[in-house]
């Protein structure tokens, strides 16, 4: 078998993976990146909207307290203050430093880095290149990255972490071109693996999302808190129905975009939550006004926190007054009663948007409206880790980014991951090298040999079980079902009875999967790639849905039909998943860390 | 719901393989990648294929679709002929790894080759700069470029003549140009790309231009201007003179 030894293992190569590889070789570490795609191709580049940053260009009354307590009201609190107080002091750094690394970001009069609005944020913050500001993220990170003498292992997969002595030293994986193995020892390894969409049958995620970092740290014996948090983008395409689940950016709300039912009404004015009631627009005229940068306006509603846009839309169409499609309209092209050159402006301001619309769903969006609704985005769950060194409780293992937990709290704002992504990349790479400094890499071990031998054995097992070319239980099939399963169970609106149920779906798929076969060899074999992608997935959606059944109350992403109010206990709970010592997952409740007495005083002053 | 044949592209190894067909129904609004997938799922489970976002956004789903570069994402089922099968190719260009998918990692080694951005000194105090939107658009449009190497695959110089030793391609070209064209760069890179790189082999038959899924110019606002500058530099009589009798 190949062995790669590194001191520092990045596996993923989104904003946060190459972040982290970054820093990490900065500090002087050798350093593998691995990635299941071609470099430059991960999530990240799907981003649209912006990165939240308090620079305060636009408006000079932001800064990064107001930052923070945006983030913890849009995460209703259960956020881990520490890594959202780092957050927002250490994200303007982090965008400027991806100017000196080359960016190109929009400009404003002044020739500074413009920034635009998005919900939950108070004040004009994210950073962006019109609509594509994760691919000039990615390809300024990739850029700046291959000069750097990094290892890029492009198209492997990694299937196991090793763990010897209680901590991390390796793992092991396959590459997609000819399905060899290969052991990757390294002294601290970084998670950056990304999200969980796959799990859902309407998603903006790609094949990629399949909680593999999860899955990976769990087995090892990390821990996953807030699992119940799936975030549901309000908007993203419904028809035709092969693009159903692509991403509409919120930019487009942010532009002055809004939201109207079959009847022409724009129904967010109809249900504003007590917490924003204070800074939500009056009437249109206002939400308008803000959008074009009046400071003394208010926001208007169709820019509040994802989670609550996503269930009015939910609700209008449940009623009976959805879109032909089974969506909502979203309407920007409405903009040219207030401005000369509306069309001009909007394919400025959105482009990829105007594209993908007018290519995939031949509507043309300075003109007509479209229709939208939500899709499976992001998840506000993932690996527990400290907030500064971004350690999880297994030494030397790493997690940065969205499989990472504790930033977002219940609901993600907008903007809020690509910062993400910069800052806890960074501090990820950075501790992970000070750690391999300190953590000389031992050679081969017994516990190494054992766990190579049974992730070789896993790894083959499904082509082995290949029977008659791979008649049995087939891995598309089953990842097919899982996802309908989870769609329609554990989805936006939840109920205990649909939850339980889910969850025993989740447990019986998880039984058949183990006979799985796929036909073919191991070169290049997708069928395979989604077999071995399976387990993860499974354990993941079992993650979701058993934290979603015990938590019974409603709280940002996590709403629940049966309890649709918050609860002071789960308030003050988080939920903490772990592999317990006889295999099953096992659920704690523990406390949920309350800020410290000057970041309180912040939140209470931002009210 | 309508069924279509699809006759695509299966092999292993350079010049073994060749075209099996499948049948899957279309339903409407489907793109390539769509019907890719369902056969994969209905009769292929191995069938190699990238991608990514399905969405135009990440370039990894580019291949010939009835002898058109194309990506598949973007492609809608319903603008291609219904009177004979569609055909699906793997970019020839490329290396063929399996079915659909090539062997792209040429395009990462000679990117390495260019010279990275180098910023002058920060214009403001607190270490960042001051540019004018007008000033960056050009850059922007090069910028959009989703390395779908679609741009590479065209190009005769590198299809026909296989001049990859000599010759970074349109996509690196376009690269290079957002570099030399950025205010705030102040690295050369012109002996480069005219010796090494091989700006000049291109013979502007705007064959990439008129593939790029971004629309981006590439041709007359990326590689002339590059052109442009080289000749500038190392052919101009006047200049050329300037620098005997300055002893450079």
């Amino acid at each position: 078998m190949q062995v790669a030894e590194h001191d520092v293992l990045v596996i993923g190569a989104g904003g946060a993976g190459l972040r982290a590889a970054i820093e990490a070789s900065a500090a002087g570490a050798s350093v593998g990146l691995v990635t299941k795609s071609l470099l430059g191709k991960a999530h990240t580049v799907m981003a649209e909207g912006g990165i939240a940053a308090a620079l305060a260009n636009v408006d000079g009354r932001d800064d990064w307290r107001t930052h923070f307590a945006d983030t913890m009201r849009g995460g209703q609190y259960v956020n881990n203050p520490t890594m959202a107080e780092l957050h927002a002091k250490e994200s303007p750094d982090r965008v400027r430093e991806l100017e000196a690394w080359g960016a190109v970001f929009d400009r404003t009069n002044d020739q500074k880095i413009l920034q635009r609005n998005f919900g939950g944020h108070k004040y004009p913050r994210l950073a962006h290149v019109g609509d594509r500001t994760g691919l000039e993220m990615i390809r300024t990170l990739q850029d700046h990255g291959i000069h750097l003498g990094i290892d890029v292992h492009m198209e492997w997969t990694v299937t196991r972490l090793i763990v010897d002595g209680g901590r991390v030293v390796g793992a092991f994986g396959y590459d997609r071109e000819k399905g060899r193995f290969q052991l990757f020892r390294a002294s601290a390894v970084v998670l950056a693996t990304g999200g969980i969409g796959r799990a859902y049958r309407i998603t903006s995620n790609s094949w990629e999302y399949t909680g593999d970092g999860h899955a990976l740290a769990y087995e090892a014996g990390a821990e996953l808190i807030d699992m119940e948090y799936v975030q549901f983008h309000p908007t993203g395409m419904v028809w035709p129905p092969s693009v159903r689940g692509i991403l509409v950016t919120e930019g487009v709300r942010g532009e002055g975009g809004v939201l109207r039912n079959s009847e022409g009404q724009r129904f967010m004015f109809d249900d504003i939550p007590d917490l924003y009631r204070g800074s939500t627009a009056a009437d249109p005229e206002e939400g308008w006004r803000y959008t074009q940068g009046d400071k003394e306006a208010r926001r208007p509603p169709e820019l509040l926190t994802r989670d609550h846009v996503a269930r009015c839309i939910v609700r209008e169409i449940k009623e009976g007054r959805g879109s032909p499609h089974g969506g909502v309209f979203l309407d920007i092209s409405w903009i040219r009663e207030k401005l000369k050159d509306s069309e001009a402006h909007i394919r400025r301001k959105l482009p990829s948007m105007y594209h993908q619309f007018k290519e995939l769903a031949g509507i043309d969006i300075t003109s007509e409206a479209m229709e939208v609704g939500p899709t499976t985005h992001y998840v506000m769950g993932g690996v527990r880790v400290d907030g500064e060194t971004q350690m999880s409780r297994v030494p030397g293992l790493f997690a940065a980014g969205e499989c990472a937990g504790g930033l977002h709290g219940a609901n993600r704002l907008g903007g809020n991951s690509l910062s993400d992504l910069l800052v806890f990349g960074k501090r990820a790479g950075e501790h992970a090298a000070m750690f391999a400094g300190a953590h000389p890499r031992d050679g081969a071990s017994g516990a190494e040999n054992e766990q190579v031998e049974a992730a070789t054995r896993d790894a083959l097992a499904p082509l082995e079980r290949q029977d008659g070319g791979g008649n049995g239980v087939g891995s598309y099939a089953i990842q097919s079902e899982l996802q309908d399963l989870m769609q329609a169970k554990v989805g936006i609106v939840r109920s205990q009875a649909e939850l339980e149920s889910g969850l025993e779906g989740v447990l019986a798929l998880k039984e058949r999967a183990e006979s799985v076969s796929v036909a073919g060899n191991r070169a290049y074999n997708p069928g395979w790639h989604t077999a071995l992608d399976l387990p993860n997935l499974l354990l993941v959606s079992e993650a979701v849905a058993r934290a979603a059944a015990l938590r019974q109350e409603s709280r940002g992403a996590h709403f629940r039909e049966d309890y649709t109010g918050k609860d002071e206990h789960w308030g003050r709970t988080t939920l903490v998943v772990r592999k317990g010592a006889d295999g099953a997952m096992e659920i704690e409740e523990e406390a949920v860390t309350p800020p410290r007495d000057e970041l309180q005083q912040i939140i209470e002053e931002n009210r | 719901m309508a069924s279509r044949t699809f006759r695509i592209w299966r092999g292993e190894q350079e010049g073994e393989g060749g075209f099996a067909e499948y049948t899957t129904d279309i339903t409407e609004g489907m793109v390539v990648l769509d019907a890719v997938h369902q056969i994969q799922a209905e009769s292929a489970g191995d069938l190699a294929v990238r991608w990514n976002c399905k969405a135009g956004k990440c370039g990894s789903c580019s291949a010939e679709v009835n002898g058109n570069p194309r990506l598949m994402c973007m492609t809608r089922m319903s603008d291609l002929p219904e009177d004979r099968p569609v055909t699906i190719e793997p970019m020839r260009t490329f290396p063929l790894l399996k079915d659909l998918v090539t062997d792209v990692s040429w395009n990462f080694e000679v990117k390495k080759r260019i010279r990275k951005f180098k910023p002058r000194e920060p214009d403001a105090e607190d270490g960042t700069w001051r540019m004018a939107q007008v000033d960056v658009d050009r850059v922007q449009e090069f910028r959009k470029c989703i390395e779908c190497f679609l741009c590479q695959d065209v190009c005769h110089v590198l299809r026909d003549s296989h001049k990859h030793d000599e010759f970074i391609g349109p996509r690196f070209f376009v690269h290079a140009a957002a570099l030399e064209m950025h205010p705030l760069d102040t690295e050369d890179r012109l002996e480069e790309l005219k010796e090494a790189q091989g700006v000049g082999y291109c013979n502007i038959t705007k064959c990439c231009t008129k593939v790029c899924p971004e629309h981006i110019t590439i041709t007359d606002n990326a590689i002339i201007p590059l052109k442009e500058r080289v000749v500038d530099r190392f052919y101009d009589p006047v200049r050329n003179l300037f620098r005997i009798i300055g002893g450079r």
